[in-house]
């Protein structure tokens, strides 16, 4: 036995993916390995990657699913740009995956999937030697893992298809060896999971376990890694996605605001699992819609939020597109709700399980007339919770629609929360009018936020509606000068949400040769930039935006303070547009809409460029 | 319960001036509505109107109650919102055969066939009138207008069919200019429970004035109108003719037949007239009822009342009872709960640092 022999070395962090087809089991297996990790102590990040399709045919490159997990002793703020490790079940998987694994990788293949017929379903052609080009530069690992769990399975008394459904445990077991992770808290998850169905259950114990072994029996890895706990802020933490941490961040404002929570919206990826997991709170008090369209999502918010509920609808770009003739409705009725926009690669349908940061324009000024309506965004799974109960005070203390917005990348990637004092918690500064002697609707507060009175109470009854009016008593009036004091009222009210809010927090120092300015999903990977930057002996520092509108009023004078101001967005270059035409500073934008995130490396190689030494 | 305080026609008149058209149908509506308010027994303050865009849909504006002016078409999701925040409002939806017909007819069906507790006042003038007179989803075909120059292409459909399609729990039908007759199905509507749907026929002088002439011209109302009793058979012009029911091929099929003034109840040819019954389940006879007289069925004398009115659950009684049940199951939920129920770790303040 070669156990003993072999070396344990210690690593700051890693990167695996998990890959293989869609009925492979790899969301399963990778967030398995993420949460033994978090357990561990390890910082993480990650980022699962799903098919378009639902059931694309077995074995295609359009059915290949993968999860990727960067586990870490240090804190970490990405998924992580290459592979350390690839395990790839499938030839497909292998195919679309390979070429992220990092130079000297470790790559884990199913053999045994990797048959004639799979090989021409992924488009490879007899007899090639697929993984001649990756030899010099990879450590392969061709595991027969389908064989070796049915023959780990061989006393079961189960069809053949559910033991070689078991064969995701043996690639998890195998991992966990390498990695050194313990396996108990996959087994207490299947005890959970399977406890109705013992054999099952014994199975797929069994599998993970021999995959353990495997590792340890064979003489195949020379050495085995440990990664230390990292050094984490003392807390209690769950692993959260982006899109759990919004459903909960809207509980939260409600109970805030203390008005009931309403949300009217209509499925679409990736922002569903909002509306899904928001079903689950019924017994909060929580009321969900789902209507026939996005039109009736937000119609129906803008109902609720008249009748005074606390109202949210939630959607993508495409969404946003239909929404939009009531998003100007709640803007010109200053009506609170928030529109939770969870960007995906557009235009049209565009690729709907893919990120991107493309909705920024559409949202600020897709809607026609002046219609300024407040923009935030999350930057991170566990921010989604600040951002969405920030969203939804702005709504309600300035009496205004507002956008959230996040994308695919933060919603369905996960992070360890550390879970707030809810107490610290600020309720939201806010009262219902109830006086008729002081009532007209569009009298406002010095926030220039209108009395907000619900249909029920006695003497304050009113109409709103879309055509333009005058201030005060809200009466329709289309005359040229009230239509111009409204529009630069409707303005202003915006501009003012920037004096609450507090000083922009600045990564690094508050002078230098460049300055990162982000917003949204991007934020982990340029804050590894900047701080990798910074080791370097940069003077580099980050800014990421929670607000797009209103910009922080600091913003520009923060900004003048380096030679060169830097704007890292997945699109064409939208905050950068902005920045260029509000303030004439000549930001560079550094853009990228390959559907994927940003690389570390990347970040760091333009900021050389525009610091003149690429 | 507080004490109501009484209320009259005053209390619901708003005090801008009504814009519509002089002799625009839109008038009676809104006097008609203005009369029945007082006599329900609900606070004013409870009362919301909420509208889409068109002539119709200014309504909200000229009722001294809550009220929406909201988008094109789109009432239905905005009146929704707010009923199920608020159930204890009596909450109008006022649509136009534009706006609730051509643009929202897609939340139209949905409102409807979720038994929405709202009561819709469809006002069909079979033409765009805010826009100054295109055809509409209600016009005949061969309708000239500034946009069918050579005359309508499209087949119309008729609001009752489609409501009563819909899985409509309340439909009826009644005349602008029969402010007696509104008033009356306006009572019905806001007794009932659900959505309650009504098509109002309304005339739009300036753009399609006399579109519904024959309903009201002396010489031509008893035969253009078969006013509906229930419990009653089904008789007009006099009752000297009423409507049955036989199998044409095997479809069930109504028509016109002359009364037998000696036996009362039965045609000439000896079939019994259909005795009216809203509360009927089956919904087969209600569609068969709304398309009689329709502008596709010119011949036939148009229904006028409550052709249907069956007790279901509204989709907020539902949605209100599960939140009930979900909460004596669970225990009503806290927010601490939530964010610390699941999966769980502390890091130590000794762990490394
Ligand atoms: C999105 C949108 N499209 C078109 C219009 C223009 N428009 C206003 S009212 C109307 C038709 C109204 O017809 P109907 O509902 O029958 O109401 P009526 O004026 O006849 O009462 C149209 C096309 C609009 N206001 N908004
Ligand atoms: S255009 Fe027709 S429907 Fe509109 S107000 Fe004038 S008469 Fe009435
Ligand atoms: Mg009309």
């Amino acid at each position: 036995m070669a156990t003993q022999e072999q070396e344990k070395e210690t690593l700051d962090s890693v990167t695996i993916r998990f890959c293989g087809d869609s009925g492979d089991g790899m969301q399963l297996t990778g967030t398995q390995f993420t949460n033994t990790s978090a357990l561990f102590g390890n910082d993480i990040s990650t980022y699962p990657n799903f098919p378009a399709e639902i059931r694309a045919p077995q074995g295609t490159l359009a059915g290949v699913s993968g999860f990727q997990i960067h586990f870490s002793s240090n804190n970490i703020h990405t998924a992580g740009d290459s592979l350390d490790v690839l395990v790839a079940m499938n030839p497909a998987a292998f195919k679309t995956n390979i070429d992220d694994l990092k130079q000297n990788g470790i790559l884990i293949v199913n053999e045994d999937a990797f048959t004639p017929g799979n090989l021409k379903k992924a488009g490879f052609i007899d007899d090639e030697d697929i993984f001649a080009p990756y030899e010099s530069r990879s450590r392969i690992f061709k595991i027969p893992i389908t064989k070796m769990t049915l023959t780990a399975l061989e006393d079961f008394e189960m069809m053949a298809k559910a033991k070689e459904r078991c064969k995701n445990m043996f690639a998890l077991g195998l991992t966990y060896w390498i990695y050194s992770r313990p396996l108990d808290s996959t087994i207490e998850w299947l005890t959970g999971k399977f406890g109705k169905k013992p054999e099952i259950l014994e199975a797929n114990i069994k599998a993970l376990k021999a995959g353990y072994h495997y590792g340890n029996t064979i003489e195949a890895f020379q050495s085995t890694y440990e990664v230390p706990e990292a050094k984490i802020v003392p807390g209690t933490y769950r692993n959260i996605t982006g899109n759990q941490a919004v459903a909960i961040g809207f509980v939260a404002a409600s109970e805030l605001a203390e008005r009931p929570l309403f949300i009217g919206s209509y499925p679409i990826t990736p922002a569903t699992d909002i509306l899904q997991e928001l079903s689950k709170y019924k017994h909060h008090g929580v009321k969900t819609f789902q209507a026939e369209d996005e039109i009736a999502g937000i119609g129906s918010a803008i109902g609720a939020s008249f009748g005074g509920q606390l109202a949210v609808t939630t959607t993508s770009g495409p969404g946003i597109a239909l929404k939009s003739e009531f998003m100007n409705l709640a803007m010109i009725t200053e009506l609170p709700v928030v529109i939770a926009d969870i960007q995906r690669g557009g235009p049209s349908t565009g690729l709907p399980t893919k990120t991107e940061q493309t909705d920024l324009l559409q949202v600020l000024y897709g809607r026609n007339g002046e219609s300024p309506i407040p923009v935030v965004a999350a930057k991170s799974p566990s921010d989604c919770f600040e951002a969405a109960i920030e969203a939804c005070r702005i709504a309600i203390e300035h009496m205004t629609p507002v956008v959230f917005l996040s994308d695919t990348q933060i919603a369905i990637g996960s992070e360890p929360w550390q879970l707030p004092d809810l107490d610290t918690l600020k309720p939201f500064n806010f009262k219902f009018h109830e006086d008729p002697e002081t009532f007209a609707p569009y009298k406002r507060n010095e926030l220039l936020a209108r009395q907000w009175a619900i249909p029920g109470t006695k003497g304050c009854e009113h109409t709103i509606g879309g055509l333009e009016k005058e201030d005060i008593t809200g009466k329709v009036n289309l005359s040229p000068d009230v239509h111009e004091h409204m529009t630069e009222i409707r303005s202003k009210k915006v501009d003012l949400i920037a004096t609450k809010l507090p000083p922009t927090e600045i990564l690094g120092d508050e002078t230098g040769d460049l300055l990162f300015v982000g917003w949204g999903s991007t934020y982990g990977a340029i804050r590894t930039a900047t701080e990798k930057l910074r080791n370097e002996g940069y003077k580099v520092s980050q800014i990421h935006l929670r607000h797009l509108n209103p910009l922080p009023n600091d913003l520009e004078k923060i900004m003048r303070s380096f030679k060169n101001v830097a704007v890292p967005e997945l699109n064409l270059g939208q905050l950068s547009m902005i920045i260029r035409s509000k303030y004439l500073i000549d930001a560079k934008g550094i853009n990228q809409v390959n559907t994927k995130p940003f690389a570390v490396s990347d970040l760091v190689d333009e900021a050389k460029k525009i610091l003149g030494e690429g | 319960m507080s004490q109501v305080q009484e209320l009259t026609k005053a209390d619901f008149v708003s005090e801008g001036d009504v814009k519509w058209c002089p002799g625009c149908g839109d008038y009676a509506i809104l006097s008609s509505v203005q009369t029945v308010l007082p006599t329900l027994g609900i606070p004013k303050e409870k009362f919301c109107f909420v509208s889409g865009i068109g002539c119709s849909s200014r309504f909200p504006y000229y009722m001294n109650t809550y009220g929406f002016h909201t988008i094109h078409g789109r009432a239905p999701t905005v009146a929704s919102g707010v009923k199920l925040a608020n159930p204890d409002l009596s909450v109008w939806v006022v649509t136009g055969d534009g706006d609730g017909l051509s643009i929202g007819a897609n939340h139209t069906v949905h409102m409807i066939r979720r038994n929405m507790d709202l009561k819709v006042l469809l006002f069909n003038n079979r033409i765009y009138g805010l826009t100054k007179g295109q055809y509409s989803p209600t016009s005949e075909q061969g309708k000239v207008t500034k946009t069918s120059l050579y005359g309508s292409i499209d087949n119309p459909l008729n609001p009752l069919s489609f409501a009563i399609a819909s899985g409509a729990t309340f439909a009826a039908r009644t005349n602008a200019a029969n402010p007696k007759h509104m008033q009356e199905t306006l009572r019905a509507a806001a007794a009932h429970k659900g959505t309650a749907f009504i098509e109002i026929f309304q005339n739009c002088n300036i753009f399609n004035d006399g579109a519904f002439a024959k309903y009201l011209n002396k010489d031509t109302k008893a035969e253009e109108n078969l006013f509906l009793e229930t419990g009653k058979p089904l008789l007009f012009d006099g009752e000297t003719k009423g409507i049955i029911m036989n199998l044409d091929g095997g479809k069930p099929k109504l028509s016109v037949e002359e009364a037998d003034p000696a036996n009362p109840g039965v045609s000439k040819s000896g079939n019994k007239f259909l005795i009216h019954d809203p509360s009927n389940e089956d919904h087969t006879l209600a569609y068969l009822i709304s398309y009689l007289g329709s502008i596709s069925d010119p011949e036939n004398p148009a229904a006028m009342g409550v052709l249907r009115a069956v007790n279901k659950p509204t989709y907020g009684e539902m949605l209100h009872s599960q939140e009930e049940e979900a909460k004596s199951a669970k225990g009503t939920g806290s927010l601490k709960d939530l964010v610390y129920s699941k999966d769980t770790w502390t890091v130590k303040e000794t762990a490394k640092a």
